[in-house]
């Protein structure tokens, strides 16, 4: 009793002084809650704003070569995006090397992905420091040496150099995608696909493959997005062929034509269009699960009821 | 467990790794081989290069360079500095504060990534240029003045700048330096934050003493992932600098693709991939950190 009276003069005399020292604090926490937001809304804005000029300029109407100053409002560009010459071959070009190359790195990277998600192995750390290293080194490292293989074997640049490149670089980024998706699903699927007498190959097919084929396609979208977007690596060992960066850059000293721009706008668009896609899709899939649970829920309950 | 017994059952592993792993061997490895090979010999062009190994081309390489070197690497640790700053309370707000919007708001953040590289530097180039908004905004407020004494700008311009190289190398690699950060901040458990405050911390000792030792894994891959490609890099200093901005990159670039003077051009491509394996083992000694995934 004598302790207890001891006691709590002591601890409510603590409160107070954590109090007055907490209250004129008050306000600033405030502050530096909304300024920390406040930042975060300028970094937002500093990511945007190119973006924001990219698509602004793909309706100006220049007065000279360069798209740099503001002239006109025109929509030519965007009902003729290929009135450039070289232009459009460059777009096809991409194009074309972008689907191959995905294509491939998809395959390969997903067979790594999942002898290394699956396997225990000897050589299983050196392999994924070998996966690893494309993603650690800078790509004019990678560029020049490629070039320099070419150059000493006497073999032509051209569309071939740069698929093989693009292969290269883009099964590394294919092998972590896939890896993470095969990490988060449920072995005991395909132990029970066997248990009832699907071979490999079938449980492969009808179990493995659809479980870890969000994670295929978003790897696949990435190797894409890698593949059409790079402009190192394609620089060195393109040779004579001129993929939509390079010509860019080619034109970048010379002015560069509004067409640029509004196929830059299309592919921006494009991408955005097909993320929301998706992410609208998973909320959907993820609402249409939670409906589905609910109901099996209440069907147990009514069952128990009875 | 027997030898024999262990290599049968990892048998099917083999297969299947075989295609990518020789690809990788022979289009990554095997180049790195002919890029030491050729940065040993001399000759030209017309004549041929011939196998002398002469390593001296590596002291002539980095002595003639060395000024581009250091500017690489300044540029460089500037960028990722830069980006750090800006990315850390991007992605702490977003992962504390985000919500149901957060995968919306890292769409944000790596939206640059769906226009071409190329494309978003020379919108910067379109922004910094002369006679833009933001140039003559901050000549009239005297900040170029102050900048250029500095030595960040000069002549009163920002284009062709360190300024803008730094700026252009920022915004390129900025997604790299958030996802990260965000990655290992979102991991975080915040009853450990709610028990320090519970113990009496203030909110910047919590902050200190909790949550940044605990994103330490997001700063390593963060700054690795943005410092490693901006010191290679050559189109922003290109676009957006001058001929007093060149980097590594454009010396290496313009050697190989311009002059044909392989051997000292992959003298300096193994100089900077031998110095960034350097700087990563050093650095993951000091971060204590050897977990790059």
């Amino acid at each position: 009793m004598a302790a207890g009276t001891e006691v709590t003069p002591a601890t409510g005399a603590q409160q107070e002084t954590a109090q007055s020292r907490k209250a004129p604090s008050r306000f600033w926490a405030k502050v530096r809650y909304q300024l920390l937001n406040v930042f975060a809304g300028l970094a937002f804005l500093y990511l945007l704003v190119p973006i924001a000029v990219v698509i602004l300029f793909s309706f100006n109407d220049p007065p000279g070569r360069f798209n740099f100053t503001w002239h006109k409002f025109s929509t030519a560009a965007w009902q003729h995006p290929f009135a450039t010459p070289g232009i459009q071959d460059a777009v096809v070009l991409s194009l074309k090397i972008a689907f191959l190359s995905t294509i491939i790195a998809t395959i390969l990277g997903t067979l790594m992905a999942l002898a290394l998600a699956r396997y225990s192995f000897r050589g299983r750390s050196v392999t994924n420091f070998v996966i690893f290293l494309p993603m650690a080194t800078p790509e004019i490292v990678m560029g020049s040496s490629l070039l320099t293989l070419f150059i000493s074997i006497s073999f032509n640049r051209g569309l071939t150099t740069i698929l093989i490149a693009h292969i290269m670089f883009n099964i590394s980024y294919v092998v972590v995608t896939v890896k993470a998706r095969i990490y988060g699903f449920d072995r005991r699927m395909e132990e029970a696909a066997m248990d009832l007498y699907a071979n490999e190959f079938t449980t492969f097919r009808k179990i493995t493959l659809p479980l870890i084929m969000p994670g295929v396609l978003a790897a696949a979208m990435l190797a894409f997005a890698l593949s059409i977007d790079d402009f190192v690596i394609t620089q060195f060992n393109a040779g004579p062929d001129i993929t939509f960066p390079l010509f860019i850059y080619g034109a970048a000293r010379t002015g560069v034509p509004v067409q640029v721009n509004v196929i830059g706008s299309m592919i921006f668009l494009i991408a955005i269009g097909l993320m929301a896609v998706n992410i609208l899709y998973q909320n959907y899939r993820g609402k249409r699960d939670a409906i589905a649970i609910s109901g099996a829920v209440r069907k147990a309950q009514l069952a128990e009821a009875t | 467990m027997s030898r024999v017994t262990r290599l049968f059952r990892s048998a099917p592993a083999y297969p299947l790794l075989l295609p990518g792993m020789v690809w990788l061997a022979i289009f990554f490895f095997v180049p790195m081989y002919y890029l030491l090979d050729m940065s040993l010999r001399t000759g030209n062009l017309l004549d041929g290069f011939n196998q002398v190994y002469r390593f001296a081309n590596y002291g002539d390489a980095i002595r003639q360079n060395k000024e581009q070197f250091i500017r690489s690497i300044i540029y460089a640790a500037s960028a990722t500095a830069l980006a750090f700053c800006i990315s850390y309370p991007l992605a702490y707000v977003i992962a504390f504060r985000g919500g149901r919007y957060k995968n919306l708001l890292l769409m944000l953040v790596i939206a640059p990534f769906f226009t071409n590289y190329l494309i978003r530097t020379l919108a910067w180039e379109t922004i910094l240029a002369d006679h833009g908004i933001v140039t003559s905004t901050l000549r009239h407020l005297g900040v170029l003045t102050a900048t250029d004494k500095l030595g960040f700008t000069s002549g009163q311009r920002l284009l062709a700048t360190p300024l803008a190289v730094v700026t252009g190398i920022t915004y390129n690699y900025l997604p790299f330096m958030t996802l990260p950060l965000y990655v290992s901040l979102e991991k975080i458990d915040k009853r450990l934050l709610e028990a320090a405050l519970d113990l009496y911390a203030n909110r910047p000792r919590a902050f200190m003493r909790v949550t940044l030792p605990l994103s330490l894994p997001g700063i390593f891959a963060g700054t690795l992932l943005t410092f490693i490609p901006a010191i290679g890099d050559y189109i922003n200093a290109y676009l957006l600098g001058s001929t007093q901005t060149t980097m590594i990159g454009n010396v290496i670039q313009s050697k190989f693709l311009t002059f044909n003077d392989y051997p000292s051009a992959a003298a300096l491509s193994f100089t900077l991939m031998a110095g960034i394996m350097v700087f990563v083992i050093i650095y993951a000694r000091i971060l204590g950190t050897e977990d790059l995934a």
